[in-house]
């Protein structure tokens, strides 16, 4: 196939997705809606912590609180004055904070670049460390911010959390934020940035003696990968429209990290395709602890059931698909294109494979 | 602040630190041995005080029966997770078993959920265990005796286990080099399985007496004991196990004594304990006593 | 052939409309409450309360009432799908969600943009219900407690030096530590230590050592029962020998049980007293609960059994099931006779109820005093 062809291709795929995003908006119940959007911004995370962590091979578990980072901002930034006055009910929010108002999209913007300028502040002197001492130096940092949110209440108002965010948040822009992410990672990963962060990951001393600058490599894809977490945040907190610092226990960067396996590390359809999985599976086991009747035979509800099941499922999984649902194999046209003519072989293509 | 109150908060902090020093112990093991953070190893921490709670209130069984029986059924049930979970994963990628650990956590915590009710249960202690000791105007809970003897009596039992004998010197094998071990004839499942047994078997002692030092069951009591653990281990030198008891005491000194000392601050407790943590990865990436001691466990 | 098929035809049809027709006889109220995770227990206890009301006045307007549950997790972000996931997939006509500020904020949200009506029992905080057209509350909210508490403090125990301990993880333990802080500074008393903790920490030894230096004869801890068990006996451990207060979520014999000696004489606001019934409502519940239940029946249990119960009132009132005339008709509620107390509800969609406070006497609560509005 022709790469002109895939060009063509892939923006037809684009316009279904709109065509899609335009009909699930206009016809699915927000309870659907809230669900795809869920599966969506975890797109955008998993993606984002796949290159850090898929890509690049640093261990960080600071997912979370990059987040929190953007939701706080968004929420600030686009909470109506009305709000501002009304909910900072323990201490009065601070100056700049009650004046400054943006439109969603410079808020998302600037929640990105928040949560980047602590990654990289962050990041500089952590990124030396290896392995899980970066995972647990990176959690450390996320319980962190997460505990500051609490003790500040005059900006985050504390463990009251911010309520009242307008809800901006839909599938046009939880998906359209997915595929942007998806879009700059992607072109990352194939440009020689992309190439020194593999090598960064397969061998970091073999990568330093071919010229690669470990720092300022790790340190941009670690800053990279919190701009879109801070993104998420900010998405996050505007499609719940209330948020407080529990939301971003080190749980939810678990919650991000098992989308991340469970779809294969280093591929991005993968966590594409386990973002959407890991939520619905959440929704879809639901009636299991509500109880229900076999005929006559009468299920009590029992309470933790569900978690139980998807705790089981996905130990399941993992001991069965080692290395994720995709194996670190990316979804290509030519890779598709193959696929069909495997499934549906027609004599010309069957004939040629003969010979 | 008075001379009583530093001293008050000294016994305080020697209480707490010698609890997470024990849990440390059997995480620092399994980490040394398989490189595994284990996150689960704080759900076997909880798990060991409602058997207790079982065997003493539901099977009226007499106490010390009942503290062997909890003990070995959370060893036995540390042995099963990593029969389940973990050995299938030996030749997959390090990530895998620490999906496979959170998995087994998020399991092990569901079902207590499932089985005890989320509903605490409160611990009834003998009566040694409500006695308190006073010196002068310091009161001292008698929990602390037993952890500090009993966290002494483990060390020394570890440390004999580990360097004396023919499985400890498998158990140093297989943290040095796991496919040597195996060619050398070693029985890495076997071994790993002895390993598991010991640190839940530790992680039931830190679980039991933690139960009576703050007589309160819920199936979420092990999260946050397990992080603090495995920082402590983390802090003292991963896979050291000298290491592990220091990193407790050392955490649970710092947790007091930040709050007595800054009790403005006292909101800001845990994000200290992690700046502490990040600062010492920083400053000594191997922990306090990583380098000394070269061989890990 | 044919006509075993018309049979057929005909059993599938008469299945089809008799399903149909019992469809048509139930009407449906979507309960979220914290069946899981930290607050657990409440949930149970609101569950008792509704199923009780329920077995007492099970039809309204003709039709039959299915209480349909979803857990939560006492989780903010569970409770807003729950209560989505109630109206939209379960199509109920109104929602109750009893237990924990923290959920019924975001449920209510939820509620309040489809425009259902929503009912929360025993969420005290003022975000509740702040601002939001379709949500009304049942109890009173932590303003008031708190005023209630530090009143009772200064003025009635006379104790002018108090000290707070506080889950600074827990909305309604910062909001009501931080209400009572204003009144009793007001009125001339001192904070003389302000310390605090968060959900889920077990150890509070050094926060305790602080307090009792500081000279503290009384000590308000708002918060989750099982923490402050544990701060209960870890300060009687540690020598400590003034008041224990908190606020309604300690009236709960979980807590009798999980602190045992170390509960004695700690004094706890609440919405209702066994041993002092308000009104023959409540006599009526305390007999039925009893019977049902085998237990003393507790704040929270009244509370659902007494929202439930004004939800079927207000659809009668209204007249339909229409989401708008029953918000109406829950707005200009005016001394509903509940088992916990007359309700009315006030311009905020609070309920205006008198305070009652309870205090552990060997190791039951009994009744101490009522604070009027």
């Amino acid at each position: 196939m022709k790469k002109q062809n895939e060009k063509i291709f892939t923006i037809l795929a684009l316009i279904v997705l709109g065509i899609l995003v335009y009909l699930a908006e206009s016809n699915l119940d927000p309870y659907k809606l809230r669900i795809l959007n869920l599966g969506a911004i975890y797109v955008t995370l998993g993606v984002s912590l796949n290159l850090i962590y898929g890509f690049t091979g640093q261990f960080s578990l600071g997912h979370a609180g990059f987040m929190a980072i953007g939701a706080y901002v968004t929420s600030l930034l686009v909470l109506p004055a009305y709000y501002k006055e009304m909910i900072f009910i323990l201490e009065p929010l601070v100056w700049p904070f009650t004046v400054m108002h943006t439109p969603f999209i410079i808020a998302l913007l600037l929640s990105g670049l928040f949560a980047a300028i602590a990654a990289l502040l962050i990041g500089l002197p952590v990124l030396r460390l290896k392995g899980d001492y970066l995972g647990i130096a990176t959690l450390g940092f996320a319980e962190i911010i997460r505990i500051i949110a609490n003790n500040i209440p005059q900006i985050t108002n504390g463990a009251l959390g911010i309520k009242g965010i307008p809800e901006f948040t839909n599938l046009w822009w939880t998906a359209g934020v997915a595929i942007v992410t998806i879009y700059i990672i992607k072109g990352l990963i194939h440009s020689s940035y992309g190439r020194a962060l593999m090598a960064i990951r397969e061998n970091e001393i073999a990568a330093e003696v071919i010229g690669v600058n470990l720092t300022y490599h790790k340190v941009m894809s670690f800053t990279i990968s919190a701009f879109f977490a801070g993104v998420a945040g900010g998405l996050f907190a505007c499609l719940l429209t209330t948020i407080d610092p529990k939301a971003f226990m080190f749980v939810m960067t678990f919650n991000i990290l098992i989308v991340v396996v469970l779809g294969g590390l280093g591929s991005i359809t993968g966590t594409v395709l386990a973002a959407f999985l890991f939520n619905f599976s959440l929704e879809y086991l639901r009636p299991i602890e509500a109880g229900f009747n076999i005929g006559p035979i009468i299920i009590p509800a029992i309470p933790g059931l569900r978690m139980v099941s998807f705790s089981a499922l996905l130990l399941i999984v993992i001991l069965y698909k080692q290395n994720g649902l995709m194996g670190g194999i990316e979804f290509s046209w030519k890779g598709l294109a193959r696929f069909i003519r495997k499934i549906f072989p027609n004599k010309k293509s069957s004939e040629g494979s003969s010979i | 602040m008075s001379l009583h109150l530093v001293l008050q908060n000294l016994a305080n902090g020697l209480s707490l630190g010698s609890l997470y020093a024990l849990i440390a112990i059997g995480y620092t093991m399994v980490y040394g041995i398989l490189r595994l953070i284990n996150f689960a190893h704080g759900e076997i921490f909880m798990l060991a005080p409602y058997f207790l709670f079982y065997g003493v209130l539901i099977f009226h069984l007499p106490w010390w029966t009942s503290i062997i029986a909890a003990i070995a059924l959370t060893a036995v049930t540390g042995m099963l997770s990593e029969r389940i979970a973990y050995r299938p994963l030996r030749d997959a990628p390090r990530i895998s078993v620490l999906i496979s650990a959170i998995g087994v956590s998020f399991f092990l915590q569901n079902l207590a959920i499932v089985i005890f009710t989320g509903i605490p249960k409160s611990v009834h202690r003998p009566a040694f265990f409500k006695r308190l000791f006073q010196f002068g105007e310091i009161r001292i809970q008698s929990t602390l005796f037993a952890s500090v003897i009993v966290s002494t009596i483990f060390l020394t039992l570890l440390i004999y286990i580990v360097y004396k004998t023919k499985t400890g010197l498998a158990m140093r094998s297989i943290s040095t080099d796991i496919e040597t071990s195996r060619l050398m004839a070693v029985d890495v499942d076997k071994t790993i399985s002895i390993t598991f047994a010991i640190g839940s078997a530790l992680a039931a002692v830190g679980g039991i007496l933690w139960g009576l030092r703050f007589p309160q069951l819920f199936p979420l009591m092990g999260m946050m004991p397990g992080l603090k653990a495995f920082i402590a281990a983390v802090v003292g030198g991963i896979g050291n196990i000298p290491g592990a008891m220091l990193g407790g005491l050392l955490l649970g000194m710092s947790e007091i004594l930040f709050v007595a000392f800054l009790p403005a601050l006292s909101g800001y407790r845990d994000a200290f304990i992690f700046a502490i943590l990040i600062l010492i990865l920083l400053l000594k990436p191997d922990g306090i006593l990583g380098k000394n001691v070269q061989e890990k466990v | 052939m044919r006509k075993s098929l018309f049979v057929l035809t005909l059993a599938i049809l008469i299945i089809a409309i008799s399903s149909v027709s019992l469809a048509a006889d139930v009407v449906k109220f979507g309960i979220s409450e914290p069946m899981t995770g930290a607050m657990a227990v409440g949930g149970v206890l609101c569950m008792q309360g509704y199923e009780l009301a329920q077995e007492q006045n099970p039809t309204v307007l003709g039709k039959t009432v299915e209480l349909v549950l979803v857990d939560n997790k006492s989780d903010k972000v569970e409770s807003a799908s729950a209560v989505s996931r109630l109206i939209e997939k379960e199509g109920v006509v109104a929602v109750f969600v009893g237990y924990g500020s923290s959920c019924a904020i975001p449920g209510g949200e939820v509620a309040n943009k489809a425009g259902i009506p929503m009912l929360s029992a025993s969420a005290t905080n003022p975000l509740v219900t702040q601002g939001k057209e379709y949500v009304f509350r049942a109890c009173f909210i932590d303003p008031f407690q708190g005023e209630v508490m530090a009143r009772y403090t200064f003025e009635n125990l006379g104790i002018k030096k108090a000290a707070l301990l506080v889950d600074i993880a827990q909305d309604y333990s910062v909001g009501l530590a931080n209400f009572y802080k204003n009144t009793f500074e007001k009125l001339g008393g001192e904070i003389v230590s302000d310390m605090k903790y968060n959900t889920g920490d077990q150890d509070f030894s050094a926060q305790l050592s602080q307090i009792i230096a500081s000279g503290a004869e009384a000590l308000f801890f708002p918060g989750y029962f099982g923490d402050v068990a544990l701060i209960a006996i870890q300060g009687r451990e540690l020598g400590y020998t003034g008041k224990y207060l908190g606020g309604d979520t300690l009236h709960n014999p979980v807590l009798i049980e999980l602190a045992g000696e170390a509960a004695e004489g700690l004094i706890a606001s609440t919405f209702f007293a066994e041993d002092a019934p308000v009104i023959p409502e409540s006599e009526k519940f305390v007999k039925l609960f009893k019977e049902k239940y085998n237990e003393t029946p507790n704040a929270v249990s009244i509370l659902t059994y007494d929202s439930y119960n004004l939800m079927l009132d207000a659809i009668e009132r209204a007249g339909s099931f229409d989401p708008v005339a029953i918000k109406d008709a829950l707005a200009a509620t005016k001394d509903f006779p509940g088992a916990g107390g007359s309700i009315t509800i006030n311009e905020n969609h609070d309920a205006v109820k008198p305070a009652i406070l309870v205090k552990v006497v060997n190791g039951n609560f009994a009744y101490e005093t009522t604070v009027n509005p």
